[in-house]
């Protein structure tokens, strides 16, 4: 593997006396579909919130793209490549759907200061996710599986580097998961690395090039999906035995 | 205070006089340490119930001390018509205090949380109770200072220690033991019974209430109504220790604000710490800068510890 | 038309100059000003309040360090009234920094809070000073009679502009008014505006789409406080008395709160509706009914508004077209 795109060196986070993330350390190559498992309260959102900087980690270094991320703030890193979608989708609900992809493009600068260009360029996307007929709606008459595709279509209107999927799947039917499985690996030929939380077993072993599993803050198991499954400890993590 | 402080400055400096400057200056000391501890208690009780709105809730009820205030004319009524002490006109009102907790939360839940709008509509909601309570309150009584009369006010205890001079007043010593109480109870109350824990868990985890078969919207009421008649008895000790006019309770919004977070967001005992902090710190200011600066102090340690440690003290809650 | 809101722009300045010219009964200036007044103060806390969704108490606060700020300008250097404008608007404008840096990295609440207090230490501050009256307040005449280039503007015999200060100060106020509308207008229809909708919405998700939060948030502080220190600036002129119960007054807080949030938050036109709406039925109340009850409607208003019709006025009319 060449130079990785995303370091995680032994990063470490508490809150107060609990220890949510302990000594991690992993690296996600470029271009590369990454999952990240774990049974709940495991530390997958935490980590991602340090890599997307909604926290600071206490110790260890981040480093993307040959950066230190250490105390660069969350829009920074937006900037320099890294996009995460939220568990429970978040959109700007005084918006029109277009509008909400307009932000990050207006404010990262992608499609230059051109209000046509802005718009143009949320299109396409909107587009490429089939939601192109929602574009002038409000966001609160969207139905579960468009609130997650719009959820995922902003963070690729941010044209990240790296795109984090937490758990852009929970509570979709099993075609809705497919829909969303080959939005994601669509982009991921076009060039985008993506790492994908979720608990659907199916989804992340089907997406996954590699996986990464955390129990209680720690790194208990790396592999591609087939020496995952078989992993004594996995097992162990999420049966509780 | 403002006499012995002159007594402090250096003019010929002889040795007896600068003596006698030392144990001036050790009498303000202590006595400002004494009354500030004190004052600490009262602090307490105007703060306890905000600690349990705004840390385990997450209620931001501005308008506590506004109804505090409301508590202390109530007060005042019941002693200046039938008599009765203001302790125990404190207890009477307590109830009424519970009810109204009970019908505010029951409106706050019904068009804020329940909807899940904007938390800061509900700051504008909570902003709004503040100033009709005041309206109301200025409507009904004026803007007349008003007094209670009770045995204990007025007199104090004076002891010289080691050739010092102590004095306290009854009515702060009778506060703190109040406060004192108050807060004790609170403070078991939450930490012991099962329904305290279940509010102190609803600020964590909605779901793992639910799936005890807890009703959130249940203990989020109760508790607050909880902590809004904590107003009954502080509002007793408030007119207790200051006339009261129905905008005094402006000048305690930096006061009690200081003290929760600097407390800790839903620590009962954090809080009680914080209180006297401040109470100390207002006292030890008033006694040697004079007391027309005391709200400073508040406000300082608000914006301090907002800018260096928003958790507080003690504090575990979140607040990004 | 393209320039339809600049042209109503010039049309209501040339009415509130006519206003001036007319000669209309003085009871009307009185009358007016305060509206004017409430228009800049509302239309200044909506810039924070209602783009950005975080909520000021302390309007009194920054008012009062205006008002102040020009009483000490007078006091000092006998400054002018323009000169006092906008060095209060600078002062209560790095004011609005400076609290927001210590108190915006945090949940709204906490700003909310901290402006409140604010309001309560400055009074307790002026309270303190006796350079500008303490707590008893002060009264001077009314500031020296402004010229440009030799050209007098006020003269009583009616050969300048502007036949007295109460006249001129009612015009410079309308000036600040239209000015404060435009600034908001230009900060909603741009890309700062947009920015702090997103923040309004969900703050972490506008973050994580590459929306500067901070420097966003502290932008609208700044001018938003520098505005309600330019309208708390021209208040001891027209008054020719101030005083730390009138400058510092909470009635300011609960006003620039109330009446974005009865006209509606999320445009210009909703704190100007509001601040017309109330700030003409509050001239009219106080005259036919005591104050008090006065506020106590605001109050009852102000809770009605935020419970069960969160849009304001202007929401039921823009239903229909969204």
């Amino acid at each position: 593997m060449s130079e990785p795109l995303l370091k995680v060196d032994s990063v470490t986070k508490n809150f107060g006396g609990f220890t949510a993330l302990s000594n991690v350390t992993t690296e996600v190559g470029v271009g590369e579909r990454f999952g990240l498992i774990g049974p709940n309260g495991s530390g997958k959102t935490t980590l991602i919130n340090c890599i997307s900087g909604m926290l600071t980690n206490d110790g260890g270094n981040i480093i993307f793209d040959g950066q230190n991320l250490n105390g660069m703030k969350a829009h920074k890193r937006t900037a320099a490549g890294i996009t995460r979608t939220f568990q429970i989708p978040r959109p700007f609900h005084s918006m029109t759907v277009m509008d909400n992809l307009k932000i990050p493009i207006e404010f990262l600068g992608i499609a230059g200061a051109s209000q046509k260009a802005i718009e143009d360029e949320a299109m396409s996307i909107l587009e490429t996710m089939g939601m192109a007929d929602k574009a002038n709606g409000e966001t609160t008459g969207l139905t579960q599986i468009e609130l997650r595709k719009l959820e995922l279509a902003r963070a690729i209107a941010a044209k990240p580097k790296l795109l984090i999927s937490d758990e852009a799947m929970a509570g979709l039917t099993g075609n809705e998961v497919d829909e969303v499985l080959e939005i994601l690996i669509n982009f991921n030929e076009q060039g985008m690395t993506i790492i994908m939380i979720e608990h659907i077993m199916r989804a992340v072993m089907q997406f996954s090039h590699r996986i990464i599993c955390l129990d209680a803050g720690e790194l208990i198991a790396e592999g591609t999906p087939d020496v995952i499954v078989k992993d004594k400890g996995v097992e162990r993590a999420y049966l509780g035995v | 205070m403002r006499e012995s402080a002159t007594v402090l400055e250096p003019s010929p400096l002889t040795p007896e006089l600068e003596k006698r400057g030392v144990v001036v200056f050790l009498e303000l000391l202590i006595n400002a340490l004494v009354a500030g501890l004190l004052l600490g208690g009262f602090f307490a009780a105007l703060s306890i119930g905000l600690s349990i709105c705004f840390g385990l809730l997450d209620t931001v009820n501005i308008a506590h001390p506004t109804l505090i205030v409301a508590a202390a004319f109530c007060t005042f009524i019941l002693n200046s018509t039938f008599g009765i002490d203001p302790i125990l006109a404190g207890i009477i009102i307590t109830p009424i205090f519970f009810g109204l907790g009970w019908l505010i939360y029951s409106a706050y839940y019904q068009f804020f949380e329940k909807t899940s709008a904007e938390a800061l509509r509900g700051l504008a909601f909570f902003f709004g109770l503040l100033f009709i309570t005041e309206v109301v309150l200025i409507m009904v009584f004026g803007v007349d200072h008003r007094l209670v009369e009770a045995r204990y006010i007025g007199e104090s205890i004076s002891a010289v220690i080691g050739g010092l001079e102590f004095s306290v007043p009854y009515r702060l010593l009778t506060a703190f033991v109040v406060a004192s109480a108050m807060t004790l109870g609170l403070h078991l109350y939450f930490e012991r019974t099962f329904f305290g824990r279940a509010a102190r868990a609803v600020h964590q985890d909605m779901m793992a209430l639910s799936l005890m078969g807890v009703d959130p919207v249940y203990i989020k009421r109760m508790a607050f109504a909880i902590g809004l008649s904590t107003c009954g008895l502080a509002g007793a000790l408030m007119i207790i220790i200051i006339p009261v006019e129905p905008a005094v309770g402006r000048l305690f919004i930096g006061n009690v604000f200081a003290i929760v977070v600097l407390g800790g967001l839903g620590s009962i005992s954090g809080t009680l710490v914080a209180a006297f902090i401040l109470g100390i710190a207002v006292s030890i200011v008033s006694t040697f800068f004079g007391p027309s600066w005391a709200p400073a102090v508040s406000f300082g340690i608000l914006l301090g510890v907002l800018a260096f440690k928003p958790t507080g003290l003690f504090g575990v809650g979140d607040t990004r | 038309m393209r320039y339809k809101f600049e042209i109503g722009c010039i049309l209501v300045l040339l009415a509130a100059y006519l206003f001036t010219y007319l000669e209309v009964n003085r009871f009307l200036y009185v009358a007016g000003f305060p509206i004017l007044q409430f228009v800049m103060i509302a239309t200044a806390w909506n810039i924070l309040g209602g783009y950005g969704g975080y909520i000021n108490f302390g309007t009194a606060g920054f008012l009062g360090v205006g008002s102040y700020t020009a009483v000490a300008l007078i006091q000092w250097l006998g400054a002018g009234i323009v000169e006092q404008v906008i060095i209060a608007g600078v002062v209560a404008g790095f004011l609005g920094l400076s609290i927001g840096y210590f108190t915006l990295r945090l949940k709204g609440v906490y700003f909310a809070i901290a402006t409140l207090a604010l309001a309560i230490v400055l009074e307790t501050f002026v309270n303190n000073w006796d350079f500008v009256g303490g707590a008893a307040g002060i009264s001077f005449l009314p500031p020296r009679k402004p010229e440009l280039l030799g050209y007098v503007f006020i003269d009583s015999k009616g050969g300048a502009l502007f036949g007295n200060t109460k006249e001129y100060l009612f015009f410079i106020m309308a000036v600040l008014a239209v000015f404060s509308v435009w600034i908001a207008r230009s900060i909603e229809k741009g890309k700062l505006g947009r920015g702090l909708n997103s923040i309004k919405d969900n703050e972490e998700a506008a973050e994580c789409m590459g929306v500067p939060t901070l420097r966003l948030k502290l932008f609208a502080t700044t001018i938003s406080g520098s505005l309600m220190g330019m309208a708390g600036a021209v208040f001891p002129s027209f008054l020719t008395f101030i005083d730390p119960l009138t400058a510092f007054n909470l009635e300011f807080a609960v006003n620039s709160l109330a009446m974005p949030m009865i006209g509606g938050t999320f445009t210009w036109i909703g704190p100007v509706v509001g601040a017309v709406l109330l700030g003409t039925v509050q001239q009219w109340a106080i005259v036919t009914f005591s104050s008090e009850l006065n506020l106590l409607i605001l109050g009852v208003l102000l809770i009605f508004f935020v419970t069960v019709a969160p849009h304001g006025i202007v929401g039921w009319f823009m239903k229909k077209n969204k």
